[in-house]
């Protein structure tokens, strides 16, 4: 019987297999933060043991960081700390770190890519969920918790239950004004919060083959929203060539051979998925989302439920009560309060074209707070390099600097108690944004119609 | 480590499906780089209002090592400050029709045992401890068993590896620093 992809990278990483118990899985790169980090480091302090394959791991401080003045201490005394412990603990294990103000800082899953650490064919983990981003490169790419991290650093490895396996197909085009977030969105509403649990997601079809590597990162990094270990997409031309010449990445000679070992990660045409799902693009429309989990998601110009979906019905009475929403609203002309766009789902390059296309001259609402916010250095300098900050600037909006920001609201960036938020990052569960803050996900073209008119509308693409 | 064998106590009921780790520990108080004190955070924002009051919540009055919760529990940020949170705060199991991956793995590294029971079983659980708040659920490792009186007694799945692993009180990481050899044999060949 043929084999996956998931199973080929699985195989290769296989350094033990435990009769009726896990694998042991070698990690090829571990990327880390200040949040999740510091309790691996100093168990392994006590342990007496130091990280034994640090060039492995690669380390960014990027929850705790305001994304104004950043030239300046971090003022919040237990964010400072939190990322002074990390520089600490990189210095002592000898681990690459891209400290604040660094060209190669930003969100994790951000640099990650842009910084040509993560390849094609590899085992990638973080403390942090967010982690199946990295299979949009055609990595086995997962978030895993501290003692795991701490497992990473003592041995290289991790000892992993092999999951079950989805594929998710998406045949057709996607229309005008659809974007990759949208398509997510949409799976996610249509599989349910825990549709994928306890498998990993192979994403297959004409609309993720013709959708970017930007595009493909934000599908692969809500993989999770649905409870999926990670997804994956076959790398291909378009892979490679988002790959070469980037810092980290191998080069000349040794970029070719890499060439031609990733060109042979794919499924077999025999291979069988444990479960299969395939939707039609054209079914797509830009999504909204608005309930408290981001399975809770409809179009934009759709019809909040009649009856519980994906839940039971306390906890969805419990979601349109928290979010102040009745059953059967439409969600076109809601107020909106907050605009926010950033993070590791829609925080590149390609989202801040996407937004500023869509505001096409228009003003910011002077209802609206509006935080762009770009996920690294890389692409707050893009931002500026490509005009697109000067333009955004003298349309009354505001470019902030790189960080994980708005969408967990670990640094001053936090939406105040009942007010709504138009969100580009990935989670809308209560109070994540903020004690009380009201989430409704979607793209950078929804969340541009939202920052110049005040309102949920359709995006004018 | 710690050692999980019989766990015998009454229980928490939380009745609501995809409770996610922001619920069970906020983002705000992850800050600190220590693993203690996060019991005190424990649903923080279900039993304190925005200016840190206390509040009416579905916990209130509720105590016991085992928590029952809706389906999906512990879904979200892979954060391991959830399982600290329910640890610290007393508890050693948690019953659920379903686990977020992520949130399962944290629980086994930390002596918190998730056990997993079908939809139906879960739903007689939460109307007898509705009707009897103190019925003492009993959770035997050794024999893969809940028993729940008035409800009657259900299997639950955990593989043998991880079980040996909680009765003994042994970690995966003295398993992988036992295994160094095969770990540097498997380097020799691998690329990249």
């Amino acid at each position: 019987m043929g084999r996956t992809l998931f199973d080929k990278i699985w195989d290769n990483h296989t350094v033990r297999h435990i009769p009726d118990g896990p694998d042991v899985l070698y990690i090829d790169r571990h990327l880390i933060h200040e949040v999740t980090s510091p309790q691996a480091f100093s168990a392994l302090r006590e342990k007496g043991l130091k990280v034994f394959r640090p060039e492995r791991t690669f380390a960014t401080c990027d929850h705790n960081v305001p994304t104004l003045g950043q030239d300046r201490p971090i003022e919040d005394p237990s964010s400072a700390a939190a990322v002074a412990e990390l520089a600490r603990n990189t210095a002592d294990n000898g681990i690459r770190y891209f400290p604040l103000g660094d060209p190669g800082n930003g969100i994790v899953h951000v640099i990650g890519p842009e910084q040509g650490i993560v390849l094609c064919g590899q085992t990638v983990v973080c403390g942090d969920s967010h982690t199946a981003t990295h299979g949009a490169f055609g990595n086995i790419a997962f978030g895993i918790g501290t003692s795991e991290v701490e497992m990473v650093f003592a041995s290289q490895c991790l000892m992993q239950n092999k999951p079950k396996q989805t594929r998710i197909t998406v045949d057709g085009k996607l229309a005008a004004g659809v974007t990759p977030k949208d398509v997510i969105l949409y799976i996610i509403s249509r599989l349910g919060t825990d549709g994928c649990t306890g498998t990993f997601v192979e994403y297959a079809g004409d609309v993720f083959r013709d959708m970017s590597m930007e595009g493909r990162m934000t599908v692969c990094n809500m993989s999770i929203e649905m409870g999926a270990r990670g997804g994956i997409v076959a790398p291909d031309a378009k892979t490679f060539e988002y790959i070469k010449g980037r810092r980290f990445a191998p080069k000349d000679r040794d970029f070719e051979k890499a060439v031609e070992r990733w060109s042979c990660l794919k499924t077999d045409a025999d291979a069988v998925f444990d479960r299969e799902y395939r939707f039609d693009a054209s079914d797509i429309r830009p999504m909204v989302t608005y309930g408290t989990n981001p399975g809770m998601g409809i179009p934009v110009d759709g019809t909040i439920p009649e009856t519980a979906t994906g839940c039971d019905d306390i906890t969805f009475a419990k979601a349109l009560s928290y979010m102040g929403f009745e059953k059967g609203e439409r969600m076109l002309g809601k107020k909106v309060d907050y605009v926010f766009v950033g993070s590791c789902t829609n925080g590149r390059i390609e989202d801040f074209r996407a937004f500023a296309k869509a505001v096409d001259g228009r003003r910011k609402s002077d209802e609206v707070t509006v935080w762009l916010v770009p996920g690294s250095k890389e692409v707050e300098s893009k931002i500026e390099a490509e005009g697109i900050g000067d333009e955004l600037r003298a349309l009354g909006f505001e470019i902030r600097q790189p960080g994980c920001s708005a969408c967990l609201a670990m640094n001053p960036d936090r939406i105040p108690e009942g007010k709504y938020a138009v969100s580009t990052s990935n989670r809308n569960f209560e109070g994540r944004q903020g004690y009380g803050s009201r989430t409704i996900l979607a793209g950078p073209l929804v969340a541009a119609e939202a920052a110049v008119t005040g309102e949920i509308g359709m995006p004018k693409i | 480590m710690e050692k999980i064998n019989i766990i015998q106590s009454k229980a928490v009921l939380v009745p609501v499906d995809n409770i996610d780790t922001d619920q069970i520990i906020p983002a705000r108080f992850l800050k600190t780089v220590s693993r203690a004190g996060f019991g005190e955070k424990l649903f923080y924002d279900w039993r304190f209002d925005s200016d840190g009051n206390p509040q009416e919540s579905v916990l209130t009055g509720q105590s016991g090592e085992i928590l029952v919760a809706g389906n999906n529990f512990g879904c979200g940020s892979s954060r391991e400050h959830a399982a600290w949170a329910l640890h610290d705060a007393g508890f050693r199991a948690v019953v659920s029709s379903s686990f977020a991956d992520i949130f399962r793995n944290n629980a086994l590294n930390n002596c918190l045992l998730p056990v997993r029971v079908s939809e139906d079983f879960l739903a007689g659980i939460c109307e007898a401890l509705k009707k009897s708040p103190d019925t003492e659920l009993a959770i035997d490792l050794p024999a893969q068993k809940l028993t729940v009186p008035g409800v009657g007694e259900t299997s639950f799945e955990i593989n043998a590896y991880k079980k040996e692993c909680l009765m003994k009180g042994y970690s995966d990481i003295d398993y992988l620093l036992a295994d160094k050899d095969a770990i540097l044999k498997y380097e020799e060949t691998h690329c990249l």
